[in-house]
């Protein structure tokens, strides 16, 4: 019973000491906006381990974070493994292809208006569609490896970048294309110099939420079958048996591989887009 | 209606694709049946037999329209067999997650808009978690709910209502925000307290945001509840329908179950879509 009493007054302790923080925090420097969600999350996992120590709760229904944690360093081989085969060969792989595919066609039918009008609305119906319902199939054509699982992600990723490209291509103003135009720049000179860098915060909004959909479609994928490696696999046979632990362990990596991602994607977007109003710094 | 000719212009381009791409990668086990028959076969017989395979690698677009039709009209709504009683399993988890990851989302942001400790240590944890390969935990909710005792809708439900839950925190947070300052002062001009200013400023300010966020969490909620139904071997519902037809090799099957939920997708977004164009009208804020 220590254990949970303990892990409710610290929750408490904490809660208070950050309305505190928050409140007195008029000139809230970088530190405190880390701070305080970093402490709630502290917060989280402590309140988390008491419960289950405190009421005893078994671990095939809610491992501990420490237990989790346990496992993470012991099965780091077979969690490597399984980052290779899902993430780096079937999320990464099928993202740069439905990525660079989607803005390659945005481009091309970027010249035709027609084309446009008649695929925004089939592409922003298609990116509200349950689109990993695909799964199966794919996995029946392209087989069981990461290939069937880069096809999904293709699939997945292709139409939210293709309707944000169109979008952003469109997003020039009449003005700025005038100007290109009485310099006499060419069709591929306005594009390269001024609509692609004009659409780039567009691109990036789709790229960002592609990074999402590609793990999630890498892994559901993997549900439908797959060779004995990767997360989907690992999360779905480790349910089977129970070991509860290692599927805890298999999120965490996936949680952290996706922050970790749409960090980088981020970190490119400030890169390119440092001249957009939401990314020059307040002040 | 402008947009009419160029989309039924890329409709029928799909479909023509559609067809192609069936007697391309049809066409290789009909000449696998004819070399080990010994007979020769011309392109034409080829392409007609392409049509209509049993187990085509990809089916034809009408084999597909055929399958939905005789899912959704061809038995007994009751029976298993039929589009519209696994339709109505998955919906039926679709809305009672909906309506509570919609409802949760509500009282969250609400409370992160009223509580500055709760919007500093909240609102960074909601947006990171949208990184987050939620669905990867479906099947655990799953197994885990299932060793509790709890089965049926309930599981399938928390799964999605966990997926439609942030498009509502986030786009209420900006609703509720989205009341300029000037209008917050005229509020205070007024003696208004902390609950008048939220039913009658900040809540109608934030429909907009309430309605555009409703549509994405409608198709993830529904998106959440197929995934919900693809382990721990679920018996109905379109996920189910999914995953026995790749069991089988009955790819009819698995077309007719996908365009059976891109109607359900669709139907649930017109339909909010609907309700929002009345609703605002009603409040005035019809653009």
């Amino acid at each position: 019973m220590t254990w949970l009493w303990g892990a409710l007054l610290f929750w408490l302790a904490a809660w208070a000491f950050n309305a505190w923080l928050a409140g007195r925090a008029r000139a809230r420097g970088r530190v405190v906006t880390l701070f305080i969600p970093a402490l709630f999350g502290i917060t989280l996992l402590v309140l988390w381990e008491g419960v289950v120590r405190g009421l005893n709760v078994p671990s095939v229904i809610l491992p501990a974070p420490s237990a989790i944690w346990a496992r993470i360093l012991g099965a780091l081989p077979t969690l490597g493994e399984d980052f290779v085969q899902t993430i780096l060969k079937g999320a990464l792989g099928g993202y740069l292809i439905g990525c660079c595919a989607a803005v390659l066609t945005a481009i091309l039918i970027d010249r035709s208006p027609f084309l446009q009008r008649g695929l925004m609305p089939v592409g922003n119906f298609v990116a509200a569609l349950p689109v990993v319902g695909i799964a199966p199939i794919l996995v029946m054509w392209f087989g069981f490896d990461w290939q069937s699982k880069a096809a999904v992600v293709v699939v997945m990723v292709f139409f939210p970048v293709l309707v944000n490209t169109i979008a952003g291509l469109a997003a020039s103003e009449r003005m700025q294309r005038d100007l290109m135009a009485t310099w006499g720049a060419s069709y591929g000179q306005t594009l390269l110099k001024l609509r692609l860098p004009a659409a780039m915060p567009f691109i990036f909004n789709g790229l960002k939420i592609a990074t999402t959909l590609a793990l999630i479609g890498a892994i559901v994928a993997e549900f439908f079958g797959s060779p004995v490696k990767g997360m989907g696999f690992r999360i779905s046979t480790s349910v089977g048996q129970l070991a509860l632990d290692m599927v805890w362990a298999e999120i965490a990596v996936a949680a952290l591989a996706g922050s970790a991602f749409y960090g980088l994607v981020a970190l490119i977007e400030k890169g390119v887009t440092f001249w957009h109003p939401s990314q020059r710094a307040r002040g | 209606m402008r947009a009419l000719l160029p989309v039924l212009t890329v409709l029928a381009a799909i479909v023509a694709l559609w067809y192609a791409g069936a007697v391309w990668m049809n066409s290789q086990w009909s000449y696998d049946q004819a070399a080990r028959a010994g007979v020769e076969v011309s392109l034409t017989e080829v392409v007609a037999e392409t049509m209509h395979q049993d187990r085509p690698v990809l089916p034809a677009p009408h084999q597909v329209l055929a399958g939905l039709w005789e899912g959704l009209f061809g038995q007994k709504i009751t029976s298993k067999r039929s589009l519209v009683y696994h339709g109505w399993v998955t919906l039926e988890a679709t809305l009672l997650g909906f309506v509570i990851g919609t409802g949760l989302g509500i009282l969250l942001a609400v409370g992160i808009v009223h509580n500055r400790a709760m919007d500093l240590s909240v609102m960074p944890w909601a947006i990171a978690s949208q990184t987050i390969p939620i669905l990867a935990i479906a099947p655990m909710v799953i197994v885990v709910l299932a060793s509790l005792g709890v089965t049926g809708l309930l599981p399938k439900s928390i799964i999605s209502a966990y997926l439609s839950f942030f498009p509502v925190v986030v786009g209420m947070v900006k609703g509720l925000r989205s009341p300029d300052a000037m209008q917050l002062d005229l509020m205070r001009t007024y003696g208004a307290g902390a609950w008048p200013v939220f039913w009658k400023l900040r809540l109608p300010a934030s429909m907009p945001f309430l309605f555009a966020s409703l549509k994405v969490s409608a198709a993830a909620s529904l998106v959440g509840a197929i995934v919900g139904e693809l382990p721990a071997g679920a018996v109905a519902g379109l996920g189910a329908r999914l995953l026995s037809g790749s069991y089988y090799g009955q790819t009819v099957q698995i077309w007719a179950a996908l365009l059976a939920a891109a109607m359900l997708a669709a139907a649930l977004v017109i339909a909010i879509g609907a309700i929002e164009r009345v609703t605002l009208r009603r409040m005035g804020m019809a653009r």
